[in-house]
């Protein structure tokens, strides 16, 4: 303790130099975070799946439906707690570039299924009474100045027409890794419009989503549904939420690949930069550490000394990284179209994963100096001229 | 008196490029306690590696190292490394004062390894600052002081342990007449009046008149034992 004034005086005593390497270090761990945060938002759907649910899709394709007839089948099933079902709409919402999830949904049973969509009572029970009432995320409700009562207008595209829906529920996301940018509306609503508009297509829903009472049993159960189903019509295929989320992945995950490396390539980078300037500093004072062993330092307090500098610089380096990353993840989050990424946040992971890079750098930038600091000798140390 | 350094048959040599130079040839020396030796010789003589195997700092090839009652020639890295924070004090030529701290902190240094309270490290540094006459300079740092100034400083970081001996190599060899004579006296009120035991390796037979013995290295061989009057040379 009585030794960290030195270390702290050592760290800083090229001003210029430690300003430059912690700038680098800070700019790296910024990259870094970044990096992490997206390939983070990326996953965020995966991150967020429940172990207790299942999804049922078309065997064929997710884009071809299934029959609402399922339902009940599905529900029979030993091991399933509820059933729900969900039906991607699409649509535009005052333009094409206001992207969110619109989705028409089982009412009566959405919420149960996904508990991590927090709803006031009162607002469900009047969404759950009025066919065209919807409910929408608060991120959503904010970013479009919506409150209870306003109508949204949405042209149709996949379901033509123009569509009317009353917000009449907010929810709110249950944690932080929770879309709220989401909306639902009626699944009968839809259905009622179809059975009129377009009858062949009636009936019809997207998915279903399953909760089940032992998450254990997921294959089991997943088998047994499909296995209700097998030779109909609509083959079903039955896997848990996180795989599912995991098949939207599929074809992006040569990308998340590379800013994985990318985001490990940084740290690499920000080594080097710490490297370099541990190898100066310790070379210019090879002198010094030649009389540091003479007064009676020893090899530990020399790698206390070496170590305890590369430290100071990179965790100097971190903290400021990690500080600008707070804003730099906001004004990145605003520079998005909105609703590519729902949930973009810095995760907990990406601190302990920078602050856990800062310590390994720091002492494996160390290494070095301290083995020349070690392996010189005292008297060529005092011949030393740098 | 006690025998403060007792060097018997001692050999160094040095490998380079696979050859051997010899530098210091079957030297023997005693050194009593509390007393004023100065190594002369020019340079390539030995002196500063002799100085250096006194102090702790390098080891013999050959030959038998007694300072202050232990032989330091079997002593490991780290067993050395303690043993010169409690038994020796260095000078060096260019003071070697770690520029980022102060005078203060320069002299706590070696302090910084003993087990003294905070206070009574102030206490100690504060002592051996006034003892350099530095009291008023405690917390300047190195490129504030002169030459002479820092050279006190660093003397004052060599007995702010109380070491047994002192070991100086060319104390006054980058300071000004003025300066080397400040030096040098206070040296020498160190040997008188606190008993400590000097070694000091030096080119300038002035310097050397200062000590009370003065012993002439020649290509690794120690010659006859001269003995000075103050002031002779």
């Amino acid at each position: 303790m009585k030794m960290l004034k030195f270390v702290f005086k050592n760290a800083l005593r090229h001003k210029l130099r430690a300003f430059l390497t912690v700038i680098g270090i800070a700019i790296a761990v910024l990259a870094f975070g970044l990096l992490r945060t997206v390939v983070t938002a990326w996953n965020a759907g995966v991150e967020a799946s429940a172990a207790d649910r299942l999804v049922t899709r078309q065997a064929v394709s997710f884009i071809f439906p299934l029959p609402y007839a399922y339902k009940d089948q599905i529900s029979q099933i030993e091991g399933v707690e509820k059933v729900s079902f969900l039906n991607w709409f699409g649509g535009t919402y005052i333009d094409k570039n206001q992207f969110f999830a619109r989705m028409a949904v089982d009412a009566e049973t959405i919420f149960d299924v996904y508990p991590e969509f927090v709803m006031d009572p009162g607002q469900k029970a009047t969404f759950l009474k009025e066919r065209n009432s919807a409910v929408i995320g608060a991120s959503l409700a904010k970013q479009y100045k919506l409150k209870i009562g306003d109508v949204m207008p949405i042209e149709g595209d996949i379901y033509p027409g123009k569509w009317e829906f009353v917000v009449r529920g907010i929810y709110q996301p249950r944690d932080k890794t929770v879309d709220a940018s989401q909306m639902f509306f009626h699944w009968n609503y839809l259905n009622e419009r179809m059975r009129t508009d377009m009858p062949e297509r009636a009936g019809d829903v997207g998915w279903y989503s399953i909760k089940i009472k032992d998450p254990s049993r997921s294959a089991e159960i997943s088998s047994k549904v499909d296995g209700l189903f097998k030779n109909s019509r609509a083959e079903t295929k039955t896997e848990t939420e996180r795989a599912f989320q995991q098949s939207f992945l599929a074809g992006t995950s040569s990308i998340l690949t590379a800013l994985d490396i990318m985001s490990f390539v940084i740290i690499g980078i920000i080594m080097l930069v710490l490297g370099n300037t541990m190898i100066m500093s310790a070379r210019e004072r090879t002198r010094e550490y030649a009389v540091l062993k003479t007064i009676g330092y020893s090899g530990r307090h020399l790698m206390m000394f070496i170590a305890g500098e590369a430290m100071v610089i990179a965790f100097l380096g971190a903290g400021l990284g990690l500080l600008l990353l707070m804003p730099s993840v906001a004004g990145f989050e605003a520079a998005m179209p909105k609703g590519w990424f729902p949930v973009f946040n810095i995760a907990n992971s990406t601190f302990i994963m920078a602050g856990s890079a800062a310590l390994v750098v720091g002492l494996l930038s160390a290494l070095f100096p301290l083995r020349r600091a070690l392996k010189t000798s005292i008297v060529e140390g005092l011949r030393f001229v740098g | 008196m006690a025998t403060a350094i007792s060097v018997q048959n001692l050999t160094k040599s040095y490998k380079r490029d696979k050859m051997e130079v010899p530098v210091l040839n079957n030297v023997s020396i005693d050194v009593e306690e509390g007393e004023f030796l100065a190594l002369m010789g020019p340079s390539g003589s030995g002196k500063t590696t002799l100085l250096n195997i006194i102090a702790g700092i390098d080891t013999p090839t050959q030959g038998r190292v007694m300072v202050a009652g232990t032989d330091i020639a079997g002593l490991s890295e780290t067993a050395l490394a303690k043993w010169r924070a409690r038994h020796v004090g260095f000078i060096f030529q260019f003071y070697n004062l770690i520029p980022v701290l102060t005078a203060f902190e320069n002299v706590e240094l070696p302090l910084l390894l003993t087990d003294l309270s905070k206070a009574e490290r102030k206490t100690q540094v504060e002592t051996a600052l006034k003892l350099v006459g530095l009291g008023d300079r405690m917390h300047h740092s190195p490129k504030q002081l002169s030459g002479g100034q820092e050279q006190r400083v660093a003397i004052a970081r060599a007995i702010a342990t109380d070491p047994d001996i002192l070991v100086a190599d060319e104390p006054t060899g980058d300071l000004d007449r003025t300066s080397a004579e400040e030096i040098l006296t206070l040296l020498e009120r160190l040997n008188k009046e606190f008993g400590k035991t000097i070694v000091m390796v030096t080119h300038d037979p002035h310097a050397a008149n200062r000590a009370r013995i003065v012993r002439h290295l020649e290509k690794g061989d120690l010659m006859e034992e001269s003995k000075f009057m103050q002031g002779a040379v």
